[in-house]
């Protein structure tokens, strides 16, 4: 009896002490509110950060194509325009590549040759961004002043439009350069997001579709495509998100200059890079460091804006 | 046998007239040689795109690749400076950050795979660490720079530690949850039958299964962090001395990279070089060794 009672007692302890559970449950619940409130507060500072700026030149801070750090007037709309030109037109650039690099390692590469393609494509998307700039800056900028702008300028000179897109004198560094270099940098991202949704596609249906005498062509245009559609535009998103806030390889290469001008090839910003350039030369609690955090949190809204769609639309198809 | 194959002959469609047929597979066929050339035309370029990047590292980078960069520290142009004190700040600042990130990344990616599921603080989570993910990492930067730095009254390593480490928790998240996820039930079920309290199963058993998988978040994210350069440019800033302090501004390849690359004298862009060649392969490397990692696990 009395050891039938300690044998209770005993297991009944046994079962109630056990903290282990309860301290782990609460420990690595704790972390998840921990990175909530980190996103939160990169938010928040941000903006509190910004507010001086965001007082001083009202609305017109968004639109106010002024940078003038000798009179204090600050303006994000050359920057934003920058960002959002740079990044679109890397977009156009970078999608049909993508497209073409994820539809020939999902239906076109030979067997041995789908792991190396598929790795290299990795590799380059893990190459550092300032490698980019680098590469861009010492490659790419002498070939497109000695080459490629000069030879679009005279292609396209007379034709309307076109001409004041493709004009002005052919530094190599500007909108134009930092949008190719953005491009060659969304690629892989965006080419392995691609991959990865095409591969969701049931064989079935694409034997089916063979099986029919479709060209491989076909298939990808009347099975895979319709099949992937969202997810191919939530990875194109991601892409643009990237584009949107890269920061080092942009500023090697667009010249960094306060004007907004019809020419691709002038010389621009975009807001990561203006921070990045202008932040050393920002005492703490000027006005100018208020309205480069005013930037920042312009540049956090756009981006989270994108992503979050990104993620809508990819979530369904590569997670379970 | 024969009435299988005459049979043929009545399916409906243009297959019916033979020069119609011909003619439309002509059209047919020719597009499709014509998109796919274009495909690997479009691999090729990519092909070509890191080949060019890697053979102009190797090439300009090699050039002078010697003894002293290893051993010596950063010194005024033209006196033969190294990249000793970028190095071991690197170093440094990536293992620190790194040992910061990991346990919350992987604490937050039990709670998701564990814990949470697909209540509304999860997914909420979820969402925030994938946000995080993809975040402008320069914004990561300003905002460190407002908590850590501005308040203390200086740049300092500790600061460009706790920037990397914010970077390296969403990765972390993000391989941790989905490798705890592939982990069959019977495994856990075993363990839960035999007594064992929960925190026990996951850190006894499903940390150990998925152990590859982890490992190779975490070395992920090590090859991210060590060629960020924009989250350390408001934080530890870089330094020409040396320097391990990590109340002090800390030199960091990336940033010094950046800071001789822009300069006027030969000596310190060819620095620039050999540092960027370093990082890069580097970076690579541990890239690579993760890949083969996770296919030993597979």
């Amino acid at each position: 009896m009395q050891q039938a009672a300690a044998l209770n007692a005993s297991s009944g302890s046994r079962s109630k002490f056990r903290p282990g559970d309860p301290i782990f449950a609460a420990l690595s619940r704790a972390s998840g509110i921990f990175v909530l409130l980190l996103l939160g507060s990169l938010i928040l500072s941000l903006f509190v950060g910004g507010i001086p700026a965001f007082r001083h030149f009202g609305l017109g801070f968004l639109f106010s194509t002024t940078w003038d750090p000798v009179k204090e007037i600050f303006g994000a709309g050359v920057s934003i325009y920058g960002t959002v030109m740079t990044a679109v037109l890397s977009m156009i650039l970078a999608v049909p590549l993508a497209f073409g690099i994820a539809f020939y390692l999902t239906e076109l590469a030979p067997a041995w040759l789908k792991r190396p393609v598929g790795i290299a494509v990795e590799l380059l998307a893990a190459v550092p961004s300032i490698i980019y700039g680098m590469w861009g800056f010492f490659v790419i900028v002498p070939l497109m002043s000695q080459y490629v702008e000069p030879t679009l300028i005279d292609l396209f000179d007379g034709v309307p439009v076109l001409e004041d897109l493709f004009a002005g004198p052919p530094f190599g560094t500007g909108i134009f350069t930092a949008a190719l270099i953005l491009t060659v940098m969304v690629v892989p991202f965006i080419a392995a997001t691609m991959r990865d949704v095409f591969e969701t596609v049931p064989p079935v249906f694409k034997e089916s579709a063979y099986g029919l005498g479709c060209t491989t062509w076909e298939v990808m245009r009347s099975i895979v495509a319709p099949y992937t559609r969202t997810s191919v535009i939530g990875g194109i998103m991601l892409g643009f998100g990237r584009a949107l806030g890269e920061t080092m390889a942009v500023t090697f290469v667009i010249g960094n200059s306060a004007h907004i001008s019809a020419s691709l090839f002038s010389s621009g910003n975009t807001i990561a890079s203006i921070v990045a350039l202008e932040f050393p030369e920002s005492p703490a609690g000027s006005l100018k460091l208020s309205s480069l955090l005013a930037l920042g949190f312009i540049l956090f809204v756009i981006s989270f804006i994108v992503l979050a769609i990104s993620r809508t639309l990819l979530r369904p198809k590569l997670k379970v | 046998m024969s009435a299988t194959t005459s049979s043929a002959s009545s399916i409906p469609g243009p297959a019916k007239d033979l020069r119609v047929s011909r003619a439309l597979g002509k059209r047919r066929h020719r597009i499709n040689f014509v998109v796919k050339t274009l495909c690997v035309l479009a691999t090729m370029l990519g092909m070509v795109l890191l080949g060019s990047i890697l053979l102009t590292l190797i090439w300009r980078g090699a050039a002078g690749l010697s003894l002293t960069v290893f051993t010596n520290v950063t010194k005024p142009p033209g006196s033969g400076g190294g990249l000793l004190n970028a190095i071991v700040g690197t170093l440094i600042q990536t293992v620190i950050g790194t040992a910061i990130g990991t346990p919350i990344g992987l604490l937050v990616g039990t709670y998701l795979a564990e814990y949470g599921h697909s209540s509304p603080l999860a997914n909420a989570v979820r969402f925030v660490s994938d946000v995080l993910l993809s975040a402008p990492s320069i914004l990561i930067g300003l905002f460190v720079y407002q908590f850590a730095v501005e308040p203390f009254g200086g740049f300092s390593g500790a600061a460009g530690c706790i920037a990397l480490a914010i970077i390296v928790i969403p990765i972390v998240v993000r391989t941790t949850e989905d490798m705890l996820r592939l982990i069959t039930p019977s495994l856990r079920e075993a363990a839960i039958g035999l007594g064992a309290p929960k925190w026990k199963v996951i850190v006894l058993i499903c940390y150990r299964a998925a152990m590859d998988g982890i490992v190779t978040g975490v070395l992920l994210a090590i090859a991210r962090i060590a060629g960020e350069t924009a989250p350390l440019l408001f934080t530890s800033l870089g330094n020409l001395n040396w320097s391990v302090s990590l109340g002090q501004p800390m030199a960091s390849l990336p940033v010094a990279i950046y800071q001789y690359a822009g300069s006027a004298f030969d000596d310190w862009v060819q620095l620039a070089w050999v540092g960027a060649l370093l990082i890069t392969f580097g970076v690579l490397a541990i890239n690579i060794a993760a890949r083969l990692l996770l296919r030993r696990g597979k």
